[in-house]
């Protein structure tokens, strides 16, 4: 799919924290139109924090962060609910609105942002529902969903005004193998259809080798970017601990050794 | 490019639509430039009735000049198609861009697979079948909890070592403590509102003296409880119902249940004992400030504040403090029990958490009024 060769997100200089707690500094990236790219790390090293600054929820401590060429730090008014139109976020729970049937749900951005008529809003919904699996369950309520079909949905409303932009909160995350595989496949072939970019939050390392363009690595102790790049070559060649704790710590299976603690150019114990 | 254009297409769109005739019984529909939510919004309607048209034999859509086609484009091939073959008529479509293609095939699954889903058990159980069902369920379960909770309770006086001290000192500090303001400042209002209405109908017959006897009668036998047992149901009752209703939808509840732990042992005996220590105590500082208030009126009307004190508890003796003492003990019984109920019955999600709450604070009244009618039919014919 032919993309723009300006970046479609761009972020600088950004600076988060809790309160006084310093969580991430420095961190400066771009993603480029149509790209799958994707947010990787262990608990606590800000992934979810990231998020949360790049889609508005949380004003960064410093830097700027442009989504289409718009800066959503500064924005106000109009212009932020533009931007908030052109972006659509899965939540790591789903989220979804528990008063409301799960058609209802897809359809509420349209309700609120489209002119189309009611029968053209509960067809657009159940399309959907049908990219994510679900199209048998649209007159259900969130609650009598499993928690990966919850996601599924939650994913389908944030898909509802066709954005340029899709953030997804670790949306592997409690799914089976089968649903996870079905699930990387919609997301690819959105982006490759549609050109939507994708920007995700994930430690599932199947995923993550199978749709990620392009990952970068935060890490708790730098509190920033200590790896960039595809994730592929990352995960067969690296050398960094730091790359390979993540990698190696993902990819282990029940009858592998537990990898040391040591970087790998130490020495084993001297005789 | 040739149009054939209906008459009855809007003008507007017209330049996304097109509409000709083919075979017999068959149309030709052709959607121009791209097929994006604000577009399909001016096309649908006229879509969707060119599908329905009866008597279709076939219906042939035509995609041109369509560079990006989004959700509402997909919907509305696939709604157009289902229509169309829904009667009968063969459908088909070209000039979709090749990279659609899977996208379509997805969307089409919301069309051909679209059927709800059942749920759970029969649904055509007839209307008053299915009422007294619930009915009977409601009741049984009523009855469980009442038995349960009246366990707790003995055992909790029988074993005082099983009861959660420090949640039943919680839990009184919100319900009594955290409660006094609102409660003497009602109870002073309702004191000072009752004092002067009586105060103005009375002095027309010169028994404005009276009012010290009849605000001490009426709040130490009757208001008094009423409006505190009220005052709990809204403010601790709601919260018991949506403190429970929440940990239902966090499954803590069934956490509690797995660990072998009752949830009412848990959760519910802490919140009973607690109101049944304070409730006394918070009708007695609600009396009191309606007294303060009475006061002031009498005392801005002339009276010496010596008469009132001296009047006041002219006619309030034992039974009529055990008698309201009875009451408001019965009351935060009945209205701690249900909202713990009603938190315990919570559904899934936000809103069931919602009507919980609203339920046991509804109930917590209606049973207070209920008891409270049958208190006085007692007291009378026991004459207290």
């Amino acid at each position: 799919m032919q993309t723009s060769n300006e970046p479609i997100i761009t972020v600088r200089g950004l600076a988060c924290a809790y309160g006084e707690t310093p969580v991430l500094t420095g961190v400066s990236f771009d993603v480029a139109h149509g790209e799958v790219f994707v947010v990787i790390g262990r608990s606590g090293c800000g992934k979810s924090t990231l998020l949360k600054h790049m889609i508005g929820l949380i004003k960064p401590v410093d830097g700027s962060i442009t989504l289409a060429g718009r800066d959503i730090v500064l924005a106000e008014g109009e212009e932020r609910l533009e931007i908030l139109k052109g972006i659509g976020v899965m939540y790591q729970g789903g989220a979804l609105f528990g008063s409301m049937t799960v058609a209802q749900n897809v359809g509420l951005p349209l309700e609120e942002y489209t002119s189309l008529p009611e029968e053209a809003i509960e067809a657009v919904s159940r399309v959907k529902l049908a990219f994510v699996g679900l199209e048998r369950f649209g007159d259900v309520m969130p609650s009598e969903l499993s928690g990966g079909m919850v996601k599924r949905a939650a994913i389908a409303r944030a898909m509802a005004l066709d954005p340029a932009i899709l953030f997804l909160d670790e949306p592997s995350a409690g799914l089976d193998p089968v649903t996870s595989a079905e699930l990387d496949r919609v997301i690819r072939s959105l982006a490759e259809t549609l050109g939507i970019t994708f920007v995700i939050v994930s430690h599932e390392l199947p995923s993550i080798l199978s749709i990620a363009d392009r990952v970068i690595l935060l890490d708790d102790k730098a509190r920033g970017i200590v790896a960039e790049g595809d994730p592929r070559d990352m995960h067969a060649n690296s050398t960094d601990p730091r790359v390979r704790r993540f990698f190696d710590r993902e990819a282990r299976v029940p009858s592998a050794p537990m990898p040391t603690e040591a970087a790998p150019n130490t020495q084993e114990a001297r005789p | 490019m040739k149009h054939a254009v209906s008459a009855s297409i809007p003008s507007p769109a017209r330049q996304a639509l097109s509409l000709e005739e083919a075979a017999p019984g068959g149309l030709v529909l052709r959607l121009l430039g791209d097929l994006n939510a604000a577009t399909v919004a001016g096309i649908w309607a006229p879509a969707m009735a060119a599908a329905r048209r009866p008597g279709l034999s076939s219906l042939a859509v035509e995609i041109a000049d369509a560079a990006y086609i989004d959700g509402s484009g997909l919907a509305l091939l696939v709604s157009m198609q289902s229509e169309a073959r829904r009667q009968g008529a063969q459908v088909s479509l070209t000039g979709l861009p090749e990279r659609y293609a899977p996208l379509l095939a997805l969307a089409e699954k919301s069309v051909s697979d679209a059927a709800p889903q059942e749920a759970d058990g029969p649904r055509h159980a007839a209307f008053g079948e299915r009422e007294l069902r619930q009915l009977f369920a409601e009741t049984r379960l009523l009855v469980s909890f009442i038995g349960e909770c009246s366990l707790v309770v003995y055992t909790s006086l029988r074993h005082p070592k099983t009861v959660r001290w420090a949640d039943v000192l919680r839990s009184a500090l919100a319900v009594g403590v955290e409660s006094l303001p609102i409660l003497l400042l009602i109870g002073f209002l309702m004191g000072l509102i009752m004092s002067f209405q009586s105060v103005i109908t009375l002095e027309r017959f010169g028994g404005e003296i009276y009012v010290p006897n009849m605000l001490g009668l009426v709040m130490f036998r009757e208001m008094g409880p009423l409006v505190t047992a009220i005052l709990l149901a809204a403010r601790s009752g709601s919260a018991f119902a949506a403190e429970i209703g929440t940990m239902r939808v966090n499954e803590e509840l069934d956490a509690l249940t797995t660990m072998g732990i009752s949830p009412v042992r848990f959760l519910v005996g802490p919140r009973i004992l607690s109101s049944l220590a304070v409730v006394p105590l918070m009708t007695l500082f609600f009396n009191f400030a309606s007294l303060i208030g009475g006061a002031l009126v009498m005392v801005s009307i002339g009276f010496p504040l010596v008469t009132f004190t001296s009047r006041v508890f002219a006619n309030v003796h034992h039974a009529e403090l055990f008698g309201s003492f009875f009451k408001i003990m019965i009351f935060s019984l009945l209205v701690a029990g249900v909202s713990c109920l009603r938190g315990l019955r919570t559904g899934g999600g936000a809103s069931a958490v919602g009507r919980s709450t609203t339920a046991a604070v509804v109930s917590g009244l209606i049973l207070i009024t209920v008891a409270d009618g049958l208190f006085a039919v007692l007291f009378y014919y026991f004459k207290i």
